[in-house]
């Protein structure tokens, strides 16, 4: 066991996927020397040589489009999109190529291509580098989409997501890649919980709250806070928000008859709207509150001066606690 | 001579040497509109009489293909088709100057090109008649599945092509090679451009193969570039090549010299290849609107076909016997094709689940039984 943080959790996690696969690349702006700006691939290409961990020029379409012709050449890219932001430029490549070249060649091309995208604020960057656009893809056929919240998830998550054959949107929750746990990096992966599996981190009978990446910590806070009022909250971490773990959704909010969504990505046409859908097609009878989402706003995302009013925070959770417990 | 103003709101007058109309004294021919074989100092071929005839052979065929299929979908049985029109040289020329390890990334109008690779014709009509998003096995045939979106597909071939490089497949005369295709619309897009950059930083072997047709649905090349196609190549630091795409010796000389350039570690090439698409951008377009039938007479002179006839003619390479044969060949291909359009099934509903993902998610395992037996309550199975 050693004590990490995310980021080297991470890092750990792609040293130990590129010693079992020689398949497996990683391409990237700035992710050679540098170790990429927040520093996840730190000591790869030193490693494992310029050919297998290799700067890309400056286009993200080019990152996407060219590990979709590596993939088709039978290589396992993983690529770094720098911030979240930054993503849309690929997004053609993405959505419509990447995401439907397994349907169009009835399986017979495999895309096991790995896209690494930081994602969220909480961080005072500038406009462009808090973004949470997993939405975008969740809605996408053909794509898998995954967000870690911890570093011992990310250091399994992350080897799990290249292994897998479909292509995977990773999202890195930025603001977390310092906080540290423990991790067994040495651990058999094939022990690890399974990557497409939501997991209940805090157990609880009143309330379920429903988060995923950098909100989960967020919840948990806020857990620990109701539980002072006498209030047990129960927190489950998505993980996979495609496909996402309906039927663990279902049992917790089964059990506490109470949701509360918690993201930073605006509500609208959000991974909460889904949810509430979903809920209230399975659990219509069941339940004692309708599901309540605490969200980022439907603005662009605001200077970072503003973002804390932005971001929910443990208060804003609480608010929504409040109101649900009050149905 | 109006001076070029970024503030104009169409582009200014041509420059002298344009991207779209005349060719220019760089083209590479080595065959003229008549069927007069002329050498060049760059590029030279000796073909067998047997090549040379097989090669024409390809571009009747292929101009069968086209046409039956254009008919197919004016009786409906196909929702569109993009014809080849005037574009058999260019495709069949370089397709036959792909090896067989050479890996196509074709638009949606490669089917000559596909031709060349082997893929069944109807495949390609599965795609248009809406029975299919793809149909062959792009690996087996070396030959990507048809790309829609413009220019996608050079990224593709530029990463498939960095890897040939990384299999060290590449420096010798027993390399491998990428080729791209794609026309004078996509070189506007950004992930074109984006090809050019990879390559270019990489040496990649791949092929950058321009069929510059004049237009992109009713917009004219001018409007694209307002120099060359081929001369873009210069800025991204490797060579451009124009060449008569109506010519197929020298549609088939320069893509081999581009491709063993590529294979044994020279990096990319641009080749423009400069032709004419005579047909319209597909059945649901109406180039009366946009363009002079004028400008077509003038083209149909040039006419790939044509010229390699006369040149066969010329040569005393061939007598009746090979054009009825010809012939025959080509009735019994548009046979089978008609045939097997009219007979080919539509895809069992259901199926379009099955291969959304490599490991099936439990949604799509729900959407498919809920559908399933929602078709089940109706008699024939059907709504």
């Amino acid at each position: 066991m050693a004590v990490l943080t995310m980021a080297k959790a991470l890092n750990e996690g792609l040293r130990s996927v590129m010693e079992r696969d020689p398949k497996v690349l990683l391409m990237g702006q700035d992710i050679g020397k540098l170790g990429g700006v927040f520093r996840v691939t730190d000591g790869l290409q030193k490693d494992f040589g310029e050919d297998r961990v290799f700067d890309t020029p400056l286009a993200e379409s080019g990152i996407v489009g060219t590990a979709i012709g590596l993939a088709l050449r039978g290589y396992r890219p993983v690529c770094e999109i720098q911030f979240d932001g930054f993503i849309y430029p690929a997004y053609d490549q993405i959505v419509s190529q990447l995401a439907k070249i397994h349907a169009r060649s009835k399986g017979t091309v495999k895309m096991p291509i790995t896209i690494r995208v930081p994602f969220g604020g909480g961080i005072g960057a500038v406009e462009h580098h808090s973004e949470s656009p997993e939405a975008y893809f969740a809605h996408t056929a053909g794509l898998k989409v995954v967000a870690c919240s911890n570093a011992l998830d990310a250091h399994a998550m992350i080897q799990q997501a290249i292994a897998s054959d479909d292509p995977v949107l990773f999202f890195e929750p930025k603001r977390r890649y310092w906080e540290k746990a423990e991790v067994d990096v040495s651990a058999d992966l094939s022990d690890a919980y399974p990557l497409w599996k939501a997991r209940v981190v805090r157990p609880g009978t009143d309330a379920t709250l429903i988060a995923y990446g950098p909100m989960v910590k967020t919840c948990m806070e806020a857990a620990t806070a109701a539980e002072e009022d006498g209030r047990s909250l129960e927190v489950l971490d998505l993980r996979s928000l495609s496909p996402l773990d309906y039927p663990a959704v279902f049992e917790s909010v089964r059990r506490t008859r109470r949701a509360v969504v918690v993201h930073e990505a605006p509500s609208f046409v959000g991974m909460g709207t889904e949810i509430a859908a979903r809920l209230s097609e399975e659990l219509y009878y069941e339940m004692e509150a309708p599901v309540l989402r605490v969200t980022g706003f439907d603005t662009p995302y605001p200077p970072s001066r503003v973002e804390e009013d932005y971001l929910p925070d443990l208060d804003r959770v609480l608010h929504a606690v409040d109101r649900s417990l009050a149905f | 001579m109006a001076v070029p103003s970024v503030l104009a709101s169409t582009p200014a007058a041509p420059l002298p040497t344009t991207s779209g109309g005349s060719p220019g004294a760089e083209l590479v021919q080595l065959l003229t509109p008549e069927g007069e074989r002329v050498s060049h100092p760059d590029y030279d071929i000796d073909l067998s009489d047997d090549e040379y005839r097989e090669l024409y052979r390809d571009l009747v065929l292929v101009r069968r293909i086209d046409v039956e299929a254009t008919a197919l979908q004016r009786q409906g049985e196909l929702g569109i088709w993009a014809a080849l029109l005037g574009q058999e040289a260019a495709q069949v020329g370089s397709g036959r100057a792909m090896r067989a390890k050479d890996f196509a990334f074709p638009t949606y109008r490669e089917h000559g090109v596909a031709w060349c690779k082997g893929v069944d014709p109807l495949k390609l009509l599965g795609l248009f008649r809406g029975a299919s998003n793809g149909g062959w096995d792009p690996q087996e045939k070396r030959f990507n599945l048809y790309t829609i979106v413009i220019g996608s597909q050079t990224l593709h071939a530029t990463g498939y092509a960095m890897g040939i490089t990384k299999d060290g497949a590449v420096g010798t005369d027993d390399g491998e090679a990428a080729i791209a295709y794609f026309g004078d619309g996509a070189s506007s897009q950004g992930d074109v451009n984006e090809a050019f950059v990879w390559a270019s930083v990489y040496n990649a072997p791949v092929v950058f193969f321009c069929q510059n047709n004049q237009w992109g649905i009713s917009t004219p090349t001018d409007h694209q570039s307002r120099i060359p196609l081929y001369r873009r190549a210069q800025g991204f630091g490797f060579p451009g090549v124009r060449v008569d795409g109506n010519d197929v010796l020298a549609s088939y000389a320069v893509t081999r010299k581009a491709l063993d350039d590529a294979r044994t570690g020279q990096g990319p090439t641009l080749i423009e290849a400069f032709t004419y698409r005579m047909g319209a951008h597909t059945t649901s377009d109406d180039p009366s609107r946009y363009r002079l039938a004028s400008d077509l007479e003038a083209w149909k002179l040039k006419d790939p076909l044509e010229r390699m006839k006369s040149f066969l003619y010329k040569q005393q390479l061939v007598d009746s016997s090979f054009f009825d044969q010809l012939t025959a060949d080509a009735d019994e291909l548009a046979a089978r094709i008609r045939k097997g359009c009219l007979e080919m099934p539509d895809p069992d509903p259901l199926s379009i689940f099955d291969d959304v993902y490599d490991e099936m998610t439990p949604l799509l395992e729900e959407q498919r039984a809920t559908h399933e037996a929602y078709l089940a309550g109706f008699s024939d199975g059907h709504h």
